[in-house]
């Protein structure tokens, strides 16, 4: 079917700022970013771009258990990450990498997931982390999670008091694959109904592992909440301003308790669903040359080249990114096991009876070994 | 039970502003069993709230408002309804706290009415016990009095944990004795009902009082039972059980639910692990058939009652 759904697009492939007609309700939002913003979300792509490559070496030389890449979906993600203010929750899905990285995840954490040491990573209620929630493997289903903590929002009051700097918001990352579950169907039913102030930001990378989005959804995804009672909208999703302005606006909406948004950001899946996976026996290869021509970094460089941004800043930031990349790989090949006492550890919130004998237990079996070998 | 239940709820409600009761239908109605009525009324419909009709968002809204510091207590409207909420119980409720390495818990209570007895239709009248007393991270508990409803419910909803509450439909109608000012036994451990000296049953929720009818039948018979409330499904409290078994040497367990993989199999192995010198005879078990829960006109057959309890206990006797 031909899809003429108005699409939110600031940046030209060229670089240029030309708003569609889409755009230019969102257009005011770009004012509110700086110079240094744009660079921060110039460095942000790169870092995340550097990392996810080096993360993909470390999963094929063994060191992690699984990889899943971000590679190609650096502009949705960078854009709604800084348009989130800082007492906004995020309620990521896996793939969020550079989410967690613009507001202030440890991305060693993350490899840590992936590496099979933990099964959370960074703690999502340390301040440091910048309100960034677990990852979920299970699709879809921390929609759930981030509506029903968007209603703790709207009961502890922080919610449409005019405050744009106390009150907040929840920003929930998911897939085009997720919209096909039934708990993002039922999310959308409960924010609808609660008015809980929740942006839903599907990066639609057009393939949830080998089945593409047109078998998934026959419509746009953009027209999708609308049939819930939630306006939705469509961006290009390699557009980091469009990315911004949207969700920035649509944040700024959920707070004022106008009620959730949903956001459709048309990108790239440029690598593997995860390292399990091989798309070279599922996709087009002009396909995937489209959209390497969508490349949102050269997309993004070219528009900082021409608002006068030099080499110099270019070659800096890239020699940052391999650095931040080799500091990764060098602390993940130090990397220890975690300490066999901490399975039985917050299974349960209380003393459980269970644990404390089934960890005893381990304790001593081990004894047992180390005993006979001396 | 019910205004038992009813009480012990208001009473939650009062102690702390925390609590949220969220479910389909608890609001104006009160519940298709009343067992919130009365309680949106009091509290307001910020903090008893009808939800969309949707299991999976019921459970799933409430580990993000827990998530936000509050405790809410589910009610799923039947057993058999529970299960397009499974994702969202065993694979988040059971291991976010584990996953978040204890940065936070999930004061999660989630009631389900269950058991037969009712002459209910289809999805009605089931025991889903085993599929999450086999889930790490839950808590499971479950009262067979009117006392222990009223207490049990606000040590639930006072506990860090996610609890799973069973209510026995069968008995939220028969009355009994509630000591408002009283002390209560801790929320998971198990209690002798009724001395005995040749024989333990244990039993949970509606089974305990088919127990203790079989163990009046078996006195005149001349044999000497003593009757255990489980209270507790998960952890099992199985200090008192591996008591009284020392002392009878014979164990029946008994359930509505299917025995295949069963609460009963569970408490069977353990207990032949840890009193077997002490065992005088095999475990044995009472349960449903494993089959699934029949039409209603056929569930007298499907249940155990107090006859197949004592056919058990004959068998057990006679080794």
């Amino acid at each position: 079917m031909s899809d003429t759904t108005p699409t939110v697009q600031f940046l030209s492939l060229e670089g240029e700022l030309r708003p569609t007609d889409a755009a230019e309700e969102f257009a005011d939002r770009l004012a509110e970013l700086t110079d240094d913003d744009l660079r921060s979300m110039y460095r942000s792509m790169q870092l995340a771009r550097h990392f996810d490559a080096e993360a993909s070496n470390l999963q094929r030389q063994g060191q992690l258990a699984l990889w899943i890449p971000s590679h190609g979906q650096e502009a949705a993600q960078v854009g709604s990450a800084m348009a989130a203010r800082a007492q906004d929750h995020i309620f990521p899905a896996y793939r969020e990498h550079v989410v967690a990285l613009v507001r202030g995840v440890d991305l060693y954490e993350v490899l840590r997931l992936l590496r099979g040491e933990t099964h959370g990573g960074w703690d999502p209620t340390d301040p440091a982390n910048g309100n960034v929630h677990g990852y979920t493997l299970v699709i879809g289903a921390h929609s759930l999670h981030a509506v029903g903590y968007a209603q703790g929002l709207q009961l502890d009051g922080v919610v449409g008091t005019g405050d744009l700097e106390r009150d907040a918001a929840v920003l929930c990352y998911f897939g085009d694959g997720a919209t096909s579950q039934g708990d993002v169907s039922e999310a959308l039913v409960f924010a609808a109904s609660s008015q809980a102030p929740t942006v839903f930001f599907v990066q639609n990378n057009q393939w949830a592992i080998s089945v593409p989005v047109r078998v998934q959804s026959p419509v746009p995804l953009a027209l999708r909440p609308t049939g819930f009672g939630i306006p939705g909208v469509r961006i290009d999703g390699n557009d980091p301003l469009a990315s911004y302005a949207v969700t920035r606006s649509f944040l700024d909406d959920a707070r004022e308790a106008r009620g959730p948004r949903f956001i459709e950001a048309l990108t790239y899946r440029l690598g593997a669903h995860t390292s399990s996976d091989d798309p070279t026996k599922y996709r087009d290869p002009e396909e995937y040359a489209y959209w390497v021509a969508r490349d949102p970094i050269v997309r993004f460089e070219k528009h900082l080249r021409l608002l006068g941004e030099g080499d110099a800043f270019f070659t800096d930031v890239v020699a940052e990114a391999e650095e931040f990349a080799d500091r990764m790989r060098r602390r993940i090949l130090t990397a220890g096991s975690p300490d066999p006492a901490t399975m039985f550890d917050h299974v349960y919130a209380e003393p459980h009876p269970v644990m404390t004998e089934q960890k005893l237990w381990l304790e001593r079996y081990e004894a047992s070994y180390a005993e006979g070998v001396q | 039970m019910v205004k038992a239940l009813n009480a012990g709820l208001r009473q939650a409600l009062a102690d702390d502003d925390k609590v949220l009761l969220m479910g389909e239908d608890i609001g104006t109605l009160g519940g298709v069993f009343r067992v919130t009525e009365g309680l949106q009324a009091e509290f307001g419909a910020k903090r008893v709230f009808d939800t969309p009709l949707a299991e999976s968002g019921i459970v799933g809204t409430a580990i993000g408002l827990a998530m936000r510091g509050y405790r809410p207590v589910c009610e799923i409207q039947f057993d058999g309804f529970i299960f397009p909420a499974f994702d969202q119980i065993t694979t988040q409720l059971a291991k976010l706290t584990n996953r978040a390495q204890g940065a936070f818990s999930l004061p999660v209570v989630i009631r389900v009415p269950y058991g037969g007895h009712i002459g209910a239709v289809e999805h009605h009248q089931e025991s889903p016990e085993a599929y999450f007393a086999h889930t790490a991270g839950l808590r499971l508990v479950s009262p067979s009095t009117p006392h222990d409803a009223y207490w049990m419910i606000q040590e639930a909803i006072r506990s860090d944990d996610p609890v799973m509450f069973f209510e026995p439909k069968s008995r939220y109608w028969p009355k009994g004795a509630v000591d408002f000012g009283g002390s209560t036994t801790p929320l998971h451990a198990s209690r002798v009902v009724r001395q005995g000296t040749d024989v333990t049953l244990v039993a949970h929720g509606a089974m305990v009082s088919v127990l203790m009818q079989a163990a009046e039948v078996a006195q005149e018979e001349g044999i000497s039972a003593e009757v255990i409330d489980l209270r507790s499904l998960s952890p099992v409290d199985y200090g008192p059980i591996v008591e009284s078994v020392t002392k009878t040497g014979r164990l029946v367990v008994a359930q509505e639910a299917s025995g295949f993989v069963s609460l009963g199999s569970e408490i069977a192995a353990t207990v032949t692990e840890r009193a077997f010198y002490s065992l005088k005879s095999p475990v044995l078990r009472v349960s449903g058939f494993d089959i699934p829960f029949p039409p209603a006109k056929l569930e007298k057959l499907h249940l155990p009652d107090a006859d197949r309890v004592l056919e058990a206990v004959d068998r057990a006797m006679a080794y």
